[in-house]
């Protein structure tokens, strides 16, 4: 491997001045599943990597005072999806990290490394989606928060300027009753890339047509992980089973997938209708049953 | 750049010098010659890397020696006591569940931690605790049944 430096600095000021004075060279560094891969295979030949793993908070999971979960950027995908309120209060969270790859990879891949490497396929952005969970970054200029909708801009581009790193993910309580479910494709049952997966939220709402108001997510399916508005809205409408048809038509006409070497865009397309009818049946029926 | 990093493996203290983009592994077999654990994919798919880190497996190609710095690792060298072999050892012996040998490093050391997490594990946890872990030679199933076998042993030892 390239030789390069490693740095692991105490403070936010630190690390992002770092993050600056490198002329692009210099690259966070949270659990490295991603990034020690980009460097081995020659894509990225950082000076120096910049360890963000003991800045304040970075590896804490906690749910604040203000009943809003807060995840920090280098948290594990592993303390996510074993942490106890995740798994009473967000586990769509819980499911979508401990999808992703081995236990033994999960140890050390990050949340924030997740969002920040900005694939179409993280499988920790749908739920948070769902969630409509907050990302916090800290630059040369102060903190900032952007909506995570807002977050992503296309394949591993995000809102990130240069000299900012995403400090924490905060994600709100779901309304109450609320059920979710993360149905993910691979080509393999466990441990395998997303070749489709769909995040459902669904919570009781009197004031909905259909008692019933929606969030859906979308992995893999398009530049970057994204809502699906128009099938939210028409199950908020109709969530009879013909209305979860058209729900799930919806869901499959706002992918915006690729060909690529694990399935075809048609494909995929399909899959987003499958998987979303499955997802909120399930919803559906749990529901009811609660 | 070069790092002074001091750490435990195997429950004895080394204090090194370690190169800032050597990993984890690189440190292990190279350094410490402790060539055990094994290089197979370098991405974090094969699990031959896998090794304890505070009681819990990580592969060692996606850590770098100097995160070592303070930690207690284990490697399959250590996972025996005074002599005698670790449960999962002893069953992946008497059940065949080795062939070429490359992955068994890393599958006694996910099993062990899979055994730690979860005594009693159903045939689906196996799986899903070891789907880190390629084998290309056994197929599986006297690995899964060498799991099973030494959680059966580890609780008996834990009743007597």
């Amino acid at each position: 491997m390239q030789p390069f430096d490693y740095v692991k600095p105490k403070t936010l000021e630190e690390a992002s001045a770092l993050l600056l004075q490198h002329n692009g060279q210099a690259r966070p560094f949270a659990g490295c599943t991603d990034l020690l891969i980009r460097i081995e295979r020659g894509f990225l030949h950082p000076d120096v990597v910049v360890d963000i793993k003991a800045l304040p908070g970075m590896r804490e999971v906690a749910v604040q005072p203000d009943g809003h979960l807060r995840i920090g950027a280098a948290a594990t995908m592993n303390q996510v999806a074993l942490h106890p309120a995740v798994l009473e209060r967000w586990p769509l969270l819980a499911e979508g990290c401990a999808s992703v790859a081995s236990y033994q990879l999960r140890n050390r891949a990050t949340v924030g490394g997740n969002l920040c490497n900005a694939s179409p396929a993280a499988d920790s952005a749908p739920a948070l989606l769902c969630y409509e969970a907050v990302a916090h970054i800290f630059g040369p200029a102060g903190q900032r928060s952007v909506p995570l909708e807002q977050f992503f801009l296309g394949p591993g581009k995000t809102v990130l300027e240069r000299g900012e790193l995403l400090t924490a993910i905060t994600v709100p309580p779901p309304a109450p009753g609320a059920v979710g479910h993360f149905l993910k494709l691979g080509r393999t049952a466990v441990g395998d890339i997303s070749v489709v997966s769909v995040a459902v939220l669904g919570w009781p709402d009197l004031g909905a047509p259909s008692g019933t108001s929606w969030h859906i997510a979308l992995g893999a399916v398009a530049p970057t992980p994204i809502r699906a508005a128009e099938a939210e809205r028409l199950l908020g409408q109709d969530a009879s089973p013909a209305g979860v048809e058209a729900a799930s038509r919806a869901a499959a006409a706002a992918a915006r997938p690729i060909d690529d070497i694990r399935a075809s865009a048609a494909y995929r397309t399909d899959m987003v209708r499958v998987l979303t009818r499955r997802g909120v049946e399930r919803v559906l029926a749990e529901m009811r049953a609660s | 750049m070069r790092h002074e990093i001091s750490f435990t493996v195997n429950g004895e203290r080394y204090d090194i010098t370690v190169q800032s983009h050597h990993t984890l592994l690189q440190v292990l077999r190279e350094q410490l010659v402790l060539t055990g654990t094994k290089n197979g994919c370098s991405e974090g798919e094969c699990g031959a890397c896998t090794v304890l880190m505070d009681g819990e497996p990580v592969n060692s190609c996606l850590v770098l020696g100097v995160e070592a710095d303070g930690h207690e690792i284990i490697t399959v060298e250590g996972l025996a006591t005074d002599g005698h072999l670790a449960p999962i050892q002893r069953t992946m012996v008497e059940l065949g569940g080795t062939q070429c040998g490359f992955c068994t490093p890393g599958i006694l050391i996910a099993a062990h931690a899979l055994l730690q997490r979860n005594p009693n594990p159903s045939e689906q946890e196996i799986r899903e605790g070891l789907v880190g872990n390629l084998c290309r030679c056994t197929g599986y199933m006297r690995i899964i049944a060498a799991v099973r076998e030494a959680a059966r042993l580890q609780q008996a030892d834990t009743l007597n």
